[in-house]
């Protein structure tokens, strides 16, 4: 850790200088909670009436499991789409062949490039023109996630099968395999290993990016928090906002997690000859999305 | 065609709103960024824990909860206001809401630039009797900027594509509403989709590549 490496041992001044930080500190966040909780308090947050609803059993069962599931239906749908958009346009931006490299490129980059939500408002607004009235926020939401998404995939799979070591693929060919047994047999094994900490990070921001659904009306945690949850219990929205931000921070801090275990994992792993991919910089997949 | 050039002057207004929230947004999020790191590692316990919660709490919420919390929450119901002027105090919500949520990617990206500074130069920070603030301004932080240009560019090029999500704070004057707002009186358009995703490429790619370029020039050989 860094944090012991920029400070000594204290000795006595410096020891003081830390307890005076402390204080300092500890100060601040009491005047952070102290000023969050008088103004709740102000505004009549802390009302049992208004936190009543989330001890009952039917506020779950109505409302906020099925908004659970229209988010969770929506990254599932969306995380699989953009798995396989991820693989073809990856492994199009490797071909050999330049009438295919190329065409994917642009298409890779240029859905990198577009806010997510200018995407999903223009999809949303196309479907209806292109087949017709229905409800379009689901399709819509998972085309978007996946077009974005999945070109942000497929430079992981690009850079997956770039980090398998050149000898790798010299040897498959030596003893006989042609370019799709190579990549078979010998690149995307290893590569798979090294990439997977990668996708799982990206999924952590596809499974937030869902919550735009919340703009055009598709029905998930966060519509159910924010629209439908204080319409039936009037003035509960700080405490719905809480509730549901809970699950929303739990969720992607338990597939974080994972993200972190596979790359400690692959990282001492002998299938694989690759360096994990780090995360398109171990900051930018967290931050490419929303 | 014709859609793009009759509603050009509304679109190009909402872009200007686009790029005035991203100037607005990057230098708070650099800033609260920077802040929270220093927070990260210092040698106080609590300032440490609070950085680290308050990184991990905001990063793993959705920028839609955050920017709805500020405006229905903060706003709305505890009474948070910038402004008398709705447009103005929209603004400063989603600015409020944005660098927040920004500021938590500067901060994970100054620590991973952190911890690329060697050893030796905290050691040696110390060893002349440089303090903690004095080593971290003077010794660690400038090299960790240096490091981390291209994903600091990154965390940039993020944030202006989400400037759009503005919408979910009930701000409607920035352009990905605007569209929406178009598509609802005329019907899909796709020249001014192309027209709109051109613009911010306008945008984002140079700063892709002025960030390129600088973190190339300012790389520490080491």
């Amino acid at each position: 850790m860094t944090s012991s490496v920029l400070f000594d041992v204290p000795g006595p001044r410096a020891r003081l200088r830390n307890h005076a930080l402390t204080v300092v500190g500890v100060l601040g966040v009491a005047a952070v909670v102290y000023y969050v909780y008088t103004g709740f308090d102000e505004k009549g947050q802390w009302d049992g009436k208004i936190w009543e609803p989330f001890t009952q059993a039917s506020t779950w069962t109505d409302y906020i499991i099925p908004g659970l599931l229209g988010t969770l239906k929506a990254a599932g749908l969306g995380a699989v789409c953009a798995l396989v958009f991820g693989a073809v346009f990856g492994l199009a931006r490797l071909s050999d062949h330049r009438w295919i490299r190329i065409p994917a490129g642009a298409v890779v980059e240029t859905f990198r490039a577009i806010p997510l939500l200018l995407l999903i408002f223009f999809l949303f607004y196309l479907a209806p023109s292109a087949f017709g009235s229905g409800d379009y926020t689901l399709p819509a939401l998972v085309a978007g996630l996946t077009l974005y998404n999945g070109s942000v995939l497929a430079e992981v799979v690009k850079a997956g099968v770039l980090s398998v070591p050149k000898g790798q693929s010299e040897a498959a060919y030596a003893i006989g395999l042609r370019k799709g047994g190579v990549m078979r047999l010998v690149l995307l094994p290893q590569a798979v290993t090294a990439m997977m900490p990668a996708i799982v990070s990206q999924l952590v921001v596809l499974l937030k990016d869902t919550a735009l659904g919340y703009i055009i009306a598709y029905e998930d945690l966060l519509n159910y928090g924010f629209k439908i949850i204080p319409a039936v219990f009037f003035g509960s929205l700080v405490p719905a906002a809480i509730v549901i931000g809970v699950i929303y921070i739990g969720l992607n801090m338990a597939l974080s997690a994972v993200a972190t275990w596979l790359e400690r994992r692959s990282r001492r792993s002998r299938k694989t000859s690759a360096q994990p991919v780090i995360p398109l910089g171990s900051i930018e997949s967290s931050v490419g999305g929303v | 065609m014709d859609d793009l050039i009759k509603y050009a002057p509304d679109l190009a207004a909402g872009f200007l709103v686009n790029v005035k929230l991203s100037l607005v947004s990057s230098v708070l999020a650099l800033i609260l960024g920077t802040v929270l790191v220093s927070m990260r590692v210092s040698p106080t316990p609590v300032l440490r824990a609070a950085g680290t919660v308050y990184v991990n709490v905001v990063r793993n919420t959705p920028l839609t909860l955050v920017l709805a919390f500020s405006a229905l929450g903060l706003s709305d119901t505890l009474g948070l206001t910038f402004s008398e002027e709705p447009s103005t105090n929209g603004f400063w919500l989603v600015v409020l809401g944005l660098s927040a949520y920004t500021a938590t990617f500067v901060a994970e990206a100054l620590r991973a630039g952190i911890n690329t500074v060697p050893l030796g130069q905290a050691e040696a920070a110390r060893a002349i009797g440089l303090t903690f603030l004095q080593s971290l301004r003077m010794i660690i932080l400038p090299q960790a900027f240096r490091a981390v240009v291209g994903p600091l560019g990154s965390v940039i090029i993020a944030m202006i594509k989400n400037t759009t999500v503005a919408v979910a704070a009930g701000y409607l004057a920035e352009s990905a509403f605007v569209m929406k707002d178009t598509f609802d009186d005329t019907g899909v358009s796709i020249p001014i989709f192309i027209g709109l995703a051109l613009a911010f490429m306008a945008i984002t790619l140079p700063v892709g590549f002025f960030t390129g370029w600088l973190s190339r020039r300012l790389a520490v050989v080491r």
